[in-house]
């Protein structure tokens, strides 16, 4: 399907072919299954898939080697107090901070992801995006999160954002792809939706919401338009696609609301790290402190979870 | 799998007690005879309830004659001290309210505590708003009440249909005898609690409770001014032949077939959340519910697709659990009701279709249901079912739509779905149908009147217009 609709030139078409979303309709029905009520067993095990599927990031100027060193090892261990507790899913860092990350991952099964492609603009030459990307590879990044050109997005040039995919999907070779939307900068969840597919169209792996440089990050309702993306793409095309929210959440609680959304969206199929993480940084400590309270029966202060 | 582990409210929050009476002048006194309510989720006994006979209706109506010269004369900012009064109260007590409603009814307890009882606050708030301005609400520049309304309400929303009745009535400056459905009288008694709470004088609120003998007297006592009834069109039939050339103000809202229209440019998934609030909402014990589901044939398809993959995800169960979509039907003459009509559905060659759905063994339950293959000439098509029972039509044009959808001798509500704005304004245009939802279906607010054309009734509630029925 990828190859025949680009060849026509119909991408356009598809993607105005969409059904609309209807923004009343869709944030109700996410505020409506933000209050179901998880409690007890159901919620240990919300906490502890949520663990596995965090990606915890660090993408600032100030991130060093010795940052980087202790992010990878709460990673692997994020209670040092209690082995039962699983690692995250992946890291994620800025290529020039993916070999320090490599060094402490390797062979532990936590997955290194690095942002690339002029993150978070995206405002670079297709070369320079293409060269952030095989640098971030070669360095032992086995995931790549890339951000489309919403300049492009907007003005419509829609073969021009598919192009790029396509490029820096072929710059990854094994590692996974996972297409920043930016939903914050696209305005409307028709939008939301178009780019959704205009990126799994391009080959994406995984469709993540935003880079959390912009005001608006993830949200409930953006989250389900994108569940409801994948799920109809893979129903039309046979391909399974991943979602990740990122930037913004940052409680038990917040967590709790996306797994119920996949749960009643898409179902067990997608209530997996391989195919649903969260991009975040806080919200690691307070699924832990979530975490502990369930099974000792109290709460800890901050100071008893690590700090990195 | 993500299982959700049982999150039930607590019952306890509220005292029902063993028995009630009837709410006279302000005492709770002994009526004739006592029936029994039921939990329809367990069939366990909740209480005993008076049953109004004759007699206690005339006292009633002779308390709320004798309140009325006090109440009617006082000036609206101070009736509006009562209504604002009893909005914060029931806003105060809303989960007791909620827990309460949920027990007598089977109605889920999410729906109970987010749509019923905000709702019931929002209109004695609002109608407390009308009560010192009424003279700029365009009836003339001094309307005055009618004297004592007679109201008559159903099960399927008992607090909120008791909000609807007594709230106007209330503002406008007439006093009140209402009487609750046999089913579910219990939160009309405990708002006979908060009229004491809030001081309300005795006689301007009188809750006789009882069935339809003692809906009849109430309607027929000569000493009534209004009657307003809400509830079913056979009923409706009768009373407006009761009330003829009586000289009584009569609104009625009564049954619904409405008209569900799904044009090919819908929002998909919103479309389908409609369809699934417009009948499953409140196990589809709703005069408005859509009931009738018209989709173009174009995208006739992936809807259904959509529709029975959403159904799958709906939670049946007990109403008290903070994550049950479908509670209980609420009585056994009703259970009845809907398995009759589904079976002449499935018998007139319609195909039924429900999700794989687990139904307690204790109580009364109907899982949601689909017909597809229906056609105007189909009894499910025409009836209205008032359970969770849905009729799918298929249409090809929009003056089809709008033919089909008129094809009915009710005319409550309709619903359009559509992404095109001047398409739905053209369709809501030509539907008779008191409310027409866009993108939307089963929204309700005080500032919006609500009623029907046809057999659905006459009247509006609510909005400015609700108030007409209640002034001279």
């Amino acid at each position: 399907m990828t190859a025949t609709l680009h060849q026509a030139g119909d991408l356009r078409s598809v993607l105005h072919g969409l059904p609309g979303v209807d923004k009343v309709g869709v944030e109700a029905r996410a505020a409506a299954l933000g209050t179901r009520s998880v409690k007890t067993t159901a919620k240990a095990a919300a906490i502890d898939l949520a663990i596995r599927m965090v990606d915890l990031t660090t993408l600032e100027g100030s991130d060093t080697p010795g940052k980087v060193r202790a992010l990878s090892a709460k990673a692997l261990r994020p209670d040092p107090a209690d082995p039962s507790c699983p690692p995250v899913a992946a890291i994620c860092v800025y290529p020039a901070m993916v070999p320090v990350a490599a060094e402490v991952l390797a062979g532990s099964g936590v997955h290194l992801a690095s942002v690339a492609t002029a993150f978070p603009s995206g405002q670079a030459p297709l070369a320079v995006k293409l060269a952030d990307t095989r640098d971030a590879v070669a360095g032992g990044a086995d995931e790549i999160d890339m951000v489309i050109s919403r300049g492009a997005f907007l003005a419509g040039r829609y073969d021009h954002v598919f192009d790029e995919i396509v490029a820096v999907k072929q710059a990854c070779g094994d590692a996974h792809l996972k297409v920043i939307l930016e939903t914050g900068e696209l305005g409307t969840y028709d939008n939301v939706r178009r780019a959704s597919w205009l990126a799994m169209l391009a080959g994406a792996d995984f469709i993540k919401t935003s880079t959390g440089k912009v005001p608006v990050a993830a949200t409930l309702p953006v989250t389900l338009v994108m569940l409801e993306a994948v799920r109809d793409f893979r129903a039309r095309t046979g391909r399974q696609v991943g979602v990740k929210p990122a930037g913004g959440i940052r409680t038990t609680k917040d967590a709790i609301k996306y797994l119920v959304l996949i749960n009643e969206t898409v179902g067990d199929d997608w209530l997996s790290p391989d195919w649903f993480r969260f991009g975040a940084s806080s919200l690691l400590n307070d699924l832990l402190m979530q975490r502990t309270k369930l099974t000792t029966g109290h709460y800890a202060g901050p100071d008893y979870f690590t700090l990195d | 799998m993500f299982e959700y582990a049982p999150a039930p409210e607590s019952r306890s929050v509220v005292e029902i007690a063993p028995s009630y009476g009837l709410f006279i002048d302000g005492e709770f006194t002994p009526g004739k005879d006592v029936f029994k309510t039921v939990n329809p989720a367990s069939e366990e006994v909740l209480a005993e309830v008076a049953e109004a006979g004759p007699e206690d209706v005339d006292r009633a109506v002779a308390a709320a004659r004798r309140a009325f010269g006090t109440w009617s004369a006082l000036p609206g900012p101070e009736r509006a001290r009562y209504l604002f009064r009893i909005a914060r109260i029931i806003q105060e007590r809303s989960r007791e309210l909620a827990v309460l409603e949920s027990l007598d009814n089977g109605k889920p307890i999410r729906e109970s505590r987010d749509v019923d009882l905000p709702l019931v606050a929002a209109h004695f708030f609002y109608h407390a708003g009308w009560a010192d301005k009424l003279e700029y609400a365009g009836f003339g520049p001094d309307p005055r009440p009618l004297g004592v309304a007679g109201q008559v309400i159903p099960w399927n929303f008992p607090l909120l249909m008791l909000a609807w009745k007594i709230a106007p009535a209330l503002a406008t400056g007439n006093t009140v005898v209402l009487k609750p459905a046999e089913t579910t009288p219990l939160s009309a008694l405990f708002f006979a609690d908060v009229c004491r709470q809030a001081d309300l004088p005795p006689g301007v609120v009188n809750i006789v409770t009882g069935a339809g003998d003692t809906g009849r007297h109430l309607v027929e006592h000569p000493d009534v001014n209004k009657v307003a009834f809400t509830g079913s069109t056979e009923v409706g039939r009768q009373i407006a032949r009761a009330v003829a050339g009586t000289g009584k103000k009569l609104s009625l809202e009564l049954g619904g077939k409405a008209a569900n229209i799904v044009f090919d440019d819908a929002p998909i998934d919103q479309a389908v959340e409609g369809i699934v609030n417009g009948i499953f909402f409140n196990q589809g014990h709703v005069c408005c519910a859509g009931s009738r589901l018209l989709v173009q044939e174009s995208v006739y398809e992936p809807l259904m697709e959509s529709l029975k993959r959403r159904m799958a995800t709906l939670r049946l169960g007990d109403p008290l659990d903070k994550n049950t979509d479908i509670g209980a039907i609420n009585s056994a003459a009703q259970l009845a009701r809907i398995r009759e009509l589904s079976d002449v559905g499935a018998a007139e060659g319609a195909e039924r279709w429900s999700p794989a759905c687990e139904l307690p063994e204790q109580g009364f339950w109907f899982a949601p249901t689909i017909f597809t293959g229906v056609t105007q000439a189909h009894r499910i098509a025409r009836e209205e079912i008032f359970g969770p029972v849905l009729s799918v039509l298929t249409f090809r044009t929009p003056d089809e739509a709008v033919e089909k959808a008129n094809n009915t001798p009710y005319g409550l509500s309709a619903g359009i779905w559509s992404d095109k704005g001047s398409r739905i304004l053209a369709v809501a245009d030509r539907l008779r149908a008191g409310v027409v939802w866009a993108n939307t279906f089963n929204k309700f607010d005080p500032t919006s009147p609500f009623g029907g054309y046809k057999e659905s009734g006459y009247g509006r509630e609510g909005g400015r217009h609700g108030l007409e029925a209640y002034l001279a």
